[in-house]
């Protein structure tokens, strides 16, 4: 039987049609996806994350202990700012990739993929064993992703005038502790945003003024392909514990300086480098009619894979579908996508297809 | 189910709806529920005209932003027609399942049945029952 989180009947009520995603019931949409992914590109949408976890570090040690079990580097952030990192196995692959929040009062908060919670907090136990560090579990805490350009717009409704302006001073990925819920200026849109921490009763509360207020209810679905657009790697499906983040365009979230801070993977993203980085998840986008999906092929002039489709779809914003892809050795000049063994070309694009409401792929593509 | 599924059409338990016109020639498409449960249609690919079709082939192919769906003929014949307006405007399957956004017509073989199929009252015990 799926979970649920606590604003299941608020989500019913609101019309939403549900999925099971990581083991909870989430809405996928409220009616219509696409209107949805619009409304956040351009005005507001909430989102419902409380399915991720919440992990909080505490103790004398939590910085040295996290500046090496994440291969990003926590000491390079100050309180009050967050860091988005990959934490990795020996092997060098991705656990799961993250954000951690240095807190002004000391210590950390973690939010973790949903369907990672129990793996990472057994790595990271193992991680902890020599440092002086608790990690504290914080289902107590619900998430939601307040999301668009007119985000900071609705943020009187729930927060207040005075509250408000404070968390609209917010510099992207800064955050806050109020007295109504912890608050980063941190997203998985492309948008502006904020992601908001809270207790039941005040997530309760949130959700249901913000509706109220005319901020458009989102499902998981239109998070996909906002996160698509802007060239976010899902879990599990671009990345996992097989690949490294060099090998996930994720390169620039490892922090090879100072050499001397020996994080976990740290030799064996050496080695890689060393030896070659052998492969690469790269944008493309389909130049005619039809829909990138996972696990499509690429191939190259012969015929040949030089890829794997891993996120795929039709992206509202654009109007044709664009698709993040493993490739194996030198990337080609052309390739085809395999769609129902059929070709369909492809071009090339560095992500993100779309930051900040402005499209960054060339318009060549159309139905 | 509120929206009401037209008394004319019969319909599979795969959500596809037959309409009988002259000649031995249907029109299929797929019901209101279908397009609800798949979201926004974003894509729609009909089989070539003239392809011969067995009953329970696929006659065509339509995509929401999630995911691609096969539509399936419940009857065999000759594929006579796609509906040429699903190329530009996909979303019309969502709009006017049962009118706009047909998909394909087929001439059946002479003779073929349509028995095995659900007249709306039967579709409708059908989705009550959770199919």
């Amino acid at each position: 039987m799926a979970e649920t989180t606590p604003l299941y009947d608020l989500h019913q009520k609101a019309g939403a049609r549900f999925v099971d995603f990581a083991g909870y019931l989430m809405p996928v949409h409220y009616g219509s996806q696409i209107e949805e992914h619009l409304a956040v590109r351009r005005g507001a949408g909430l989102f419902d994350v409380s399915h991720m976890g919440i992990l909080d570090v505490a103790g004398p040690e939590a910085t040295p202990f996290l500046r090496q079990a994440l291969a990003n580097d926590v000491g390079r952030i100050a309180p009050g700012r967050a860091l988005y990192s990959c934490l990795l196995n020996d092997r060098g692959g991705v656990v799961d990739d993250l954000v951690v929040y240095a807190l002004a009062g000391g210590g950390y908060r973690v939010v973790l993929n949903a369907a990672r919670k129990a793996v990472d907090h057994e790595r990271l136990a193992t991680l902890a064993q020599p440092y002086q560090v608790t990690l504290t579990s914080r289902p107590d805490l619900g998430l939601l992703a307040l999301q668009g350009p007119e985000a900071v717009r609705a943020l009187p409704a729930f927060f207040g005038d005075a509250l408000a302006g404070r968390l609209a001073a917010l510099r992207t990925f800064a955050a806050l502790e109020t007295e109504l819920g912890f608050v980063g200026r941190t997203g998985y849109t492309g948008e502006d945003g904020f992601e908001i921490a809270l207790p039941v009763d005040l997530l309760r509360r949130a959700f249901s003024t913000w509706i109220e207020s005319g901020v458009r209810p989102a499902g998981l679905g239109s998070r996909d392909t906002l996160r698509l657009e802007a060239g976010l790697n899902l879990y599990g499906q671009d990345m996992d514990e097989s690949t490294s983040p060099l090998e996930s365009n994720l390169g620039w979230t490892v922090a090879f300086e100072p050499a001397d801070r020996d994080f976990a993977g740290r030799a064996a993203l050496e080695a890689e480098r060393r030896e070659g980085v052998g492969r690469a998840l790269v944008g493309v986008y389909l130049t005619g009619a039809g829909v990138l999906r996972a696990h499509q092929d690429l191939v190259d002039a012969d015929g040949r894979v030089v890829g794997t489709v891993t996120s795929g779809s039709y992206a509202p914003s654009l109007g044709f579908s664009i698709g993040l892809a493993r490739i194996t050795g030198p990337q080609p000049e052309t390739a085809w996508a395999v769609i129902r063994d059929r070709r369909h070309p492809v071009r090339w694009h560095h992500p993100p297809f779309v930051r900040r409401g402005h499209v960054l792929v060339p318009a060549a593509a159309g139905r | 189910m509120s929206h009401d599924n037209p008394n004319d059409l019969l319909y599979t338990a795969s959500h596809e709806w037959v309409r009988r016109e002259a000649n031995g020639v249907i029109t299929l498409g797929v019901t209101h529920h279908a397009q609800e449960a798949l979201g926004d249609l974003v894509y729609a690919e009909t089989y070539p005209v003239g392809k011969r079709l067995e009953v329970g082939d696929t006659c065509a192919v339509i995509e929401s932003v999630k995911a691609a769906s096969d539509v399936y003929t419940p009857v065999g014949g000759t594929l006579l027609a796609g509906n040429p307006t699903l190329a530009q405007t996909p979303e019309i399957i969502n709009r006017d399942p049962y009118g706009e956004g047909w998909l394909v017509r087929i001439r059946t073989e002479s003779g073929s049945a349509l028995d095995g199929l659900l007249d709306a009252a039967a579709y409708e015990r059908l989705l009550a029952e959770g199919h």
